[in-house]
């Protein structure tokens, strides 16, 4: 079963910019793939696409049995119900507690108190954060910053996490232990996961599906892919 | 029930950032309560107005005065006339024979007694006159000139003059106050919508997550909604204050009457009760209409 679907979707900024043309692409339910390619590639344009944020120029979408390209602004709130998104810069808000930015995700989707707590409880224990949910972003490290917004993603238990340069601003080491926890989603909870990155390191040692984009064409889909310095 | 979770949030967030930006609301709150102040006075007088004008309507009396000569069969033709005359009040014509006008006048007292004791019956100088009460009282020239066209019907009398120009400039002061209130609720919007605009702002950021993470348009644009109807309702404290102990006051101060006991004021029970109503409505729907017209132009969601 593929949980994405793209067929010929085309996307043309107003400015005149062409990011995707013509691109196809079906991604299975449970894999882990890797998006990469040079900046300009349309990798980041590939990510907005699939959560909304951006409607395709033609082509169609399909995401969770949605019909992404159609949907209307007021129902995207039915689509990223189905995601977790995590972004380079945390995105967290930074008036609130790890345990408040985190039960946040739940609370504007209108979940009682006590399942609040539950799912807070548990998505910060899989992130190793159990223990400091009364600090504030503020004081915590980029890589701790980064598994908190990670447990605010999963914290629905979404169908499908999406990951825009998730190890960006970390150093090597911390890189590495985010990217464990996603791998760990991914296997305990078949959660489908997309990593848009440049971190050659990482893809290198992961051995996951990569997908190489370069001036907004497919170039290359491997199971088992690396980084590759020729074709990005 | 999740309904009523998403409602308790809105409002919280709502008076939190009225006080967070609490100058800017002060601005809007400030210029809400002079445009419900004005705005209760003006209900206040378009109520006594119309009441005061309904009083006038009822004691309203036209009389027709019969010609000298008339016979009793003439008399009797204007009444079967008088029937005829769709506005007229087929029940309230009273008719008063010049004779009796005069016994009465007699009895009233000893210089008319003396002077019109002399007169023989066909002297008699007074006319035989009718009281008519109209059912419509807009209509009650057309209703007079159409009594003036009967044969032997002499001169037609309502208390034209002095009424009319009470209505009138009753009138002329209502429309006034009813420009007043409406220059004061645009400018009053125009400055919820700015005091919104500068939550919606000052949140952008924690919008831009709430759409991420999966939150209906609905729950985003309730607290900015609620927080207009928050800036309505505190706008409306001072007005429902000045009415509640206004008005009582006035009306004792003046013995419950304007000018002459003519015209009457409205009771204050529970008359105060229904405008402080209004005006907390009026403002509620007021700060509504604000923010939900700057949610609708600064909100993209």
């Amino acid at each position: 079963m593929d949980i994405i679907r793209l067929k010929n979707i085309k996307k043309q900024y107003k400015n005149g910019t062409t990011a995707l043309y013509d691109l196809n692409l079906n991604i299975e339910k449970g894999s882990f793939v890797f998006i990469i390619g040079g900046s300009g590639s349309g990798k980041s344009t590939l990510m907005k696409l699939l959560y909304r944020e951006e409607k395709p120029t033609s082509g169609q979408i399909m995401v969770g049995g949605l019909n992404v390209a159609k949907l209307r602004n007021s129902k995207v709130y039915k689509l990223r119900r189905k995601l977790g998104i995590v972004f380079q810069d945390y995105r967290l808000l930074p008036k609130l507690t790890v345990y408040e930015n985190v039960a946040f995700a739940m609370e504007v989707i209108g979940a009682t108190k006590a399942e609040t707590r539950v799912k807070v409880l548990k998505s910060l224990e899989i992130v190793g954060l159990k223990n400091k949910i009364h600090n504030y972003p503020s004081q915590l490290s980029g890589g701790e910053q980064q598994r908190v917004a990670i447990a605010r993603a999963i914290v629905n238990n979404p169908k499908m996490l999406l990951c825009d340069e998730p190890t960006g601003n970390l150093d090597p080491e911390m890189s590495l232990e985010v990217m464990r926890i996603i791998e760990k989603i991914n296997k305990d909870w078949k959660t489908t996961v997309l990593v848009v990155t440049h971190d050659k390191e990482i893809v290198n040692k992961l051995q996951k599906q990569v997908i190489t984009l370069k001036e907004g064409r497919l170039i290359n889909n491997k199971v088992k892919g690396t980084y590759d310095d020729e074709n990005a | 029930m999740k309904m009523l979770r998403m409602l308790g949030r809105g409002i919280r967030d709502a008076f939190k950032s009225v006080f967070r930006n609490f100058s800017l609301s002060l601005a809007s709150i400030s210029c809400i309560t002079i445009t419900l102040i004005i705005v209760a006075i003006s209900i206040i007088l378009s109520y006594n107005v119309t009441n005061f004008t309904k009083e006038i309507e009822k004691d309203l009396t036209i009389v027709v005065f019969v010609n000298n000569k008339a016979t009793e069969s003439d008399v009797e033709h204007i009444k079967e006339e008088l029937n005829k005359i769709e506005n007229i009040d087929k029940k309230e014509i009273k008719y008063e024979s010049k004779k009796n006008v005069k016994e009465a006048m007699q009895k009233e007292s000893e210089i008319f007694e003396s002077v019109m004791g002399e007169w023989a019956e066909e002297d008699n100088p007074l006319k035989d006159t009718f009281q008519i009460k109209v059912k419509e009282v807009e209509k009650i020239g057309k209703t007079a000139k159409q009594i003036e066209r009967i044969e032997n019907v002499e001169v037609v009398r309502y208390g034209e003059g002095m009424v009319d120009k009470l209505i009138s400039a009753f009138d002329t002061i209502q429309k006034v106050t009813y420009g007043a209130v409406i220059a004061l609720i645009l400018v009053t919007i125009f400055l919820i919508i700015n005091t919104i605009k500068l939550t919606i702002y000052s949140r952008k950021r924690e919008i831009s997550i709430m759409r991420l993470v999966g939150a209906s348009n609905f729950t985003i644009k309730i607290p900015f909604i609620i927080e207009g109807m928050v800036l309505g309702l505190l706008g409306s404290i001072i007005p429902t204050l000045i009415v509640i102990f206004g008005y009582p006051y006035l009306y004792e101060r003046l013995d419950g009457y304007v000018f002459t006991p003519l015209i009457n004021l409205i009771k204050p029970m529970p008359f105060i009760y229904s405008i402080t109503t209004m005006v907390i409505i009026i403002g509620i729907i007021v700060g509504m209409i604000g923010s939900s017209s700057a949610v609708r132009k600064y909100l993209k969601v």
